[in-house]
């Protein structure tokens, strides 16, 4: 089973960061390189949506955070020169922090409650970065310089961005590396005593309270976590377009990431990768069905949410227990 | 010696409505004492007071002496008085096992961030979890079905899965809520049989709310009776069925106060 595991994950690696440069330089897409890595770090923010949803609670945020985690690396490396690959963790850590302190009153509500709260959240984000004077407005702030050199003990792990032939392969990599390591965290913690309880927590949080688990600090534990990942995300992002405004991230795209999860499997820790994957990618093949793109889309989610329920990777399951 | 549990004078309103009022006994360790009463009469409320679900308006339990009655439902568990529910109350999609084996949470010893990393000793604690688990499992006679999903459980089982969840926390009290509900003869004299187990091989104190009379008086060392609210009888089996209160409680139902 876990020689299986490895397998998988070696064909993973194999995929991502042999074939699909291979693919893209004898097709000459190079397009392709900026909407994988959109498709990376987006589906690092709906790992943190599909944590939430893993403690039972429907999360129409993230896009507040990941606007936020933009907003404070971009301000770290343009007003205060930090280094952005400091600022990629600050920003995650600034973003756990304040969904602490959103997160202790609204994480009591639940269902529909908790989910309309979070929806205003990312408007919120929004209004907030038009309104304050460090956001620099609807104007935003733009030429963000690229990430730096990061050095350890004099070694170069990561060389300047600006210093490359091609920064679009360096942001690929840099991004998948930046997924694999959330989706490797999330599958850890999923897989671990951390996962069951949340698991404990999604199904019946009195009796897990009845067995002694603090079911309130565990949900601000999960949703910290998950507000993390959209810090990252968002900051990783500003960086690439090297531009933030508070347009970057509106609501829209926090149903979207709450849709990648959906798409996926919520009971599958891979199904939000999955799922951002098909549906940035089908929503992209569709426009050449022009005015009907969006009738097409909207049809074909509602389709397969009647008849796969519990998302696209519930197809493999039913395969196994048919064979 | 000192009870292992404390109600003094606890009353609950809801309003205008006083569901318990002011109550107060005391359960000695290792008994087993039943609650009982007509419907409505504040038994549930009363359960959920004592388990800390739901604060009192005024009065306080008392556990070995310390004040549990204000704490969050967590920390009374963690304190070793646990409850159980009625039997929809579960971890529905996750196996027998794996129910019981997520309890022993309160048993831990390494952190989450332990866990999470895999640390040994979060390793050794996985290990006794499982060894303990399989344990409970055999002790309720739930081998058949152990890895079987709990939502596809028939009722006497979910019972039975209920108090594995609730022992598996390693309770000095446990509290069950009303065991034998629903059950016929046979699986009521199994519950009976089980929840002495329960005291005998495992040291656990019992407190059960329950309405099945004939039930009550074969497995209770004392029974408290409450009507409206109010405490009303307090005793052993055969003085709760010569008390007259309590047969005029059950109002027309002497037989069944008096039951077997």
């Amino acid at each position: 089973m876990n020689a299986k595991k490895l397998m998988g994950f070696a064909a993973f690696l194999l995929v991502v960061f042999v074939f699909v440069p291979m693919f893209i330089s004898a097709t000459g897409r190079w397009d392709f390189y900026y909407t994988l890595t959109s498709v990376a770090l987006l589906s690092v923010g709906a790992a943190g949506v599909w944590l939430t949803f893993y403690i039972g609670r429907i999360n129409i945020g993230q896009g507040a955070y990941a606007l936020v985690g933009g907003y404070v690396s971009t301000i770290l490396v343009t007003q205060a020169g930090v280094s952005f690959w400091l600022t990629l963790p600050l920003a995650g850590l600034f973003c756990a922090f304040i969904s602490v302190l959103i997160g202790f009153p609204i994480l009591r509500l639940r269902g529909v409650y908790f989910a309309m709260v979070t929806l205003v959240l990312t408007e919120v984000a929004r209004l907030s970065a038009l309104a304050l004077p460090i956001t620099n407005g609807a104007k935003g702030i733009t030429s963000i310089p690229q990430p730096g050199e990061l050095s350890l003990f004099g070694l170069t792990i990561i060389p300047a961005f600006g210093s490359l032939s091609n920064p679009r392969v360096g942001f690929y990599v840099m991004a998948v590396v930046l997924m694999i390591i959330t989706y490797l965290v999330l599958w850890r913690i999923v897989n671990s005593r951390l996962g069951h309880l949340c698991r404990s927590l999604q199904q019946n949080e009195e009796l897990s309270a009845s067995i002694g688990v603090n079911t309130a600090y565990l949900r601000l534990l999960a949703y910290a976590i998950s507000s993390f990942f959209g810090g990252i995300a968002g900051a990783m992002f500003a960086s690439i377009a090297q531009s933030i405004y508070p347009s970057s991230f509106v609501v829209a795209d926090s149903v979207n990431f709450m849709l990648y999860c959906f798409l996926g499997g919520l009971g599958y820790v891979f199904g939000p990768m999955l799922g951002t994957l098909l549906l940035y990618f089908g929503w992209d093949l569709l426009s050449i069905a022009k005015e009907y793109q969006l009738l097409i889309y909207s049809g074909v989610m509602i389709l397969l949410m009647l008849v796969l329920p519990n998302g696209v990777l519930s197809l493999l399951d039913k395969k196994e227990s048919r064979a | 010696m000192t009870p292992i549990l404390q109600i003094k004078n606890i009353t609950k309103r809801y309003g205008g409505l006083t569901a318990v009022n002011d109550v107060s006994f005391d359960v000695n360790k290792g008994e087993i004492l039943s609650v009982i009463g007509p419907n409505g009469a504040g038994k549930s409320t009363l359960f959920k007071l004592i388990s800390s679900f739901v604060p009192a308006t005024s009065g306080e339990v008392l556990f070995n002496g310390t004040r549990i009655s204000s704490l969050a439902p967590h920390k009374v568990a963690q304190m070793g008085v646990v409850r159980t529910f009625q039997e929809t109350t579960i971890f529905r999609s996750m196996t027998v096992r794996e129910n019981i084996i997520v309890s022993h949470h309160l048993r831990s010893k390494a952190s989450l961030f332990g866990f999470f990393i895999g640390t040994k000793q979060a390793k050794e604690d996985e290990a006794a979890f499982a060894a303990s688990a399989d344990n409970i499992v055999d002790f309720l006679g739930l081998q058949a079905i152990r890895n079987e999903l709990a939502s596809n459980l028939p009722q006497g089982h979910l019972r039975a899965l209920g108090m594995a969840i609730g022992l598996a926390t390693d309770p000095k009290v446990i509290l069950l809520d009303e065991p034998f509900a629903g059950m016929n003869h046979d699986e009521t004299m199994k519950m009976v049989n089980l929840v002495r187990r329960l005291r005998d091989e495992r040291g656990v104190t019992v407190l059960l709310v329950e309405h099945d009379m004939p039930a009550v008086m074969k497995i209770s060392d004392r029974i408290v009776c409450i009507n409206f609210g109010q405490k009303i009888a307090e005793g052993t089996p055969k003085e709760i069925r010569e008390n007259d209160k309590v047969i005029e409680a059950y109002l027309g139902s002497e037989d069944a106060a008096i039951g077997m």
